[in-house]
């Protein structure tokens, strides 16, 4: 569904992500581990038009997206929910959701938001209310909701866990095992929680300086040496 | 009594044309965080295409009043539209990404070549149009409300209403707002950034459009340099009210409006621009975002 092959990717003169090569079938799991500054979040941000890759190719159900800009990209059918939950801070959860459903067909919209809300039930209490005055967990999930409501066949998803309680990181953790295997959702998963995200991924990808220096089944990472060293000291 | 009541009506009067014209300069600042100086520009020319209009439909003997009106608005925030459209294409979109700086020099460069462009194709001299609506409203002996003010104020409340549905409640206004909050993430759920940006600034040039035909038609003199003076204080009612929010500004060229013709009317006409800068100063040293304005903070 989604081949990234070869890229590189600079900000002025420092390069960010060194010959990248990932690729992620319909259906699956996918994440991508590694250390603040590793580069996870360019990728992500890259995959979307924004900053351009400076050479490679990625392509998206077949069709070649490295050079389209990002709102086309979004188009096709790839929702980002991005690093710091980028919630329309003067819209109402609501809006923010209709917002999330714009590139979507307006016929599945009353039940899309039902599905939404049966995810995260709080998101329904607090539809009338500004999406700047909510609590960090309830941004996030309404990231999710919001990137839900465009009906992707790819969710990406910049460090949902990060800055949240780790009652309510189960929680989302647990809403992304139940969308991947009632919708098939296909989702690409970047974390700072290794753990966590290995252990709901089926596969993986470590990146370290701007380089995939590792990658294998979740299961696999989770016993490889290297990363236990770097990633899950005391985690486990 | 009936002079100060008197004063009143004019002093809304004039606060609607320049909360209208405010209405621009406060949405672009939301979406694209720079000041359209060449704003007022854009409202001169709505001045004076709404003026060739007038002449057009006078030579090919249009005669009803009401049709030659709205045929004249609607020429007006066409082309006017056209203008702001342009404007943004040929001077600000290619500086999007530069140094805050950039934009503002263009936005200035672009405001002196619009004057000298219609100074130039127009003429310098002020140019004057026969009054079109003469009959004056009595409310009282001495208290008279006329055709004009009638006029403006019933348009600027029309066009507020549709104004605030469309930003408020449909897909357009909520694209638009979404970009003013976060840009990026606007692209991401799949605004066209670009085009949103553009529809800003021919929502603002239309409505300078209606204050520069209004203007014509209560004042009936125009001139090249019409868009400076009104231009700044419309600027200084969208900083007033606070800059980026869309009430604030209306509020903002209210007050303007007032505290011009209330100094003119009781101290003489002499100092009421230094008035209306005084209050400027006065309120943004006791409030530095404006009266309806959010604290810088919440932008992220």
């Amino acid at each position: 569904m989604l081949n990234i092959s070869h890229i590189s990717t600079f900000y002025g003169a420092i390069q960010a992500l060194d010959n990248i090569s990932l690729n992620a079938e319909k259906g699956e799991i996918v994440t991508l581990i590694g250390a603040n500054g590793a580069g996870k979040t360019t990728l992500l941000s890259t995959l979307c038009g924004n900053p351009r890759a400076k050479s490679g190719t990625i392509t998206f159900n077949g069709q070649d997206i490295t050079a389209l800009p990002t709102n086309q990209i979004v188009r096709l059918g790839l929702a980002h929910a991005p690093e710091g939950r980028r919630i329309f801070p003067r819209m109402t959860i609501f809006e923010n959701l209709q917002m999330g459903a714009l590139v979507a067909d307006k016929k599945h919209f009353a039940a899309d938001l039902e599905y939404v809300f049966t995810l995260f039930p709080r998101l329904k209490e607090r539809i009338a209310q500004k999406g700047g005055t909510l609590s960090g967990g309830e941004q996030q999930m309404l990231a999710i909701g919001r990137a839900l409501m465009a009906r992707p066949q790819l969710l990406l998803l910049d460090e949902p866990s990060l800055g949240l309680a780790p009652l309510i990181v189960k929680k989302i953790f647990h809403v992304l095992k139940e969308i991947n295997q009632q919708q098939g959702m296909t989702i690409l998963l970047v974390e700072q929680n290794a753990h966590h995200a290995l252990s709901l991924a089926h596969r993986g990808y470590v990146l370290v300086n701007g380089r995939i220096t590792l990658t294998g089944t979740g299961k696999e990472l989770l016993q490889s040496d290297e990363v236990k060293a770097a990633y899950l000291e005391g985690a486990a | 009594m009936d002079y100060f009541f008197q004063q009143l009506i004019n002093g809304i009067t004039l606060g609607a044309i320049y909360g209208l014209i405010a209405l621009g300069y406060t949405m672009v600042y939301g979406i694209v965080g720079m000041i359209n100086f060449a704003h007022g520009e854009i409202y001169m020319i709505a001045a004076f295409i709404g003026f060739l209009a007038f002449l057009l439909l006078a030579s090919l003997g249009v005669t009803s009043v009401i049709v030659t009106l709205i045929l004249v608005l609607v020429i007006s925030m066409v082309f006017t539209s056209v203008y702001g459209f342009a404007v943004e294409r040929v001077a600000y979109r290619p500086l999007r990404n530069a140094p805050k700086l950039a934009p503002l020099i263009s936005a200035i460069g672009m405001s002196i070549f619009l004057q000298n462009y219609v100074q130039l194709t127009q003429g310098a001299r002020v140019k004057s149009l026969p009054p079109v609506f003469t009959q004056n409203f009595h409310l009282t002996d001495s208290l008279t409300i006329s055709t004009v003010q009638l006029l403006i104020l019933g348009s600027t409340a029309l066009l507020l209403l549709g104004f605030s549905y469309l930003i408020n409640k449909t897909p357009l206004g909520r694209a638009q707002r979404a970009c003013e909050q976060d840009r990026k993430m606007a692209a991401l759920v799949g605004v066209d950034v670009d085009k949103t940006i553009s529809l800003t600034f021919v929502l603002g040039a239309a409505l300078a459009a209606v204050a520069g035909v209004m203007v014509i038609l209560y004042y009936g003199v125009l001139d090249f340099y019409m868009g400076f003076l009104a231009g700044m204080k419309a600027f200084v009612a969208a900083v007033l009210g606070g800059i980026g929010s869309l009430s604030g500004a209306m509020l903002g060229g209210l007050l303007i409006g007032l505290i011009e013709s209330f100094w003119a009317a009781y101290m003489g006409g002499d100092y009421k621009n230094v008035a209306v800068f005084a209050v400027l100063m006065l309120v943004l040293v006791v409030r530095p975002n404006g009266l309806l304005g959010r604290k810088q903070v919440e932008k992220v």
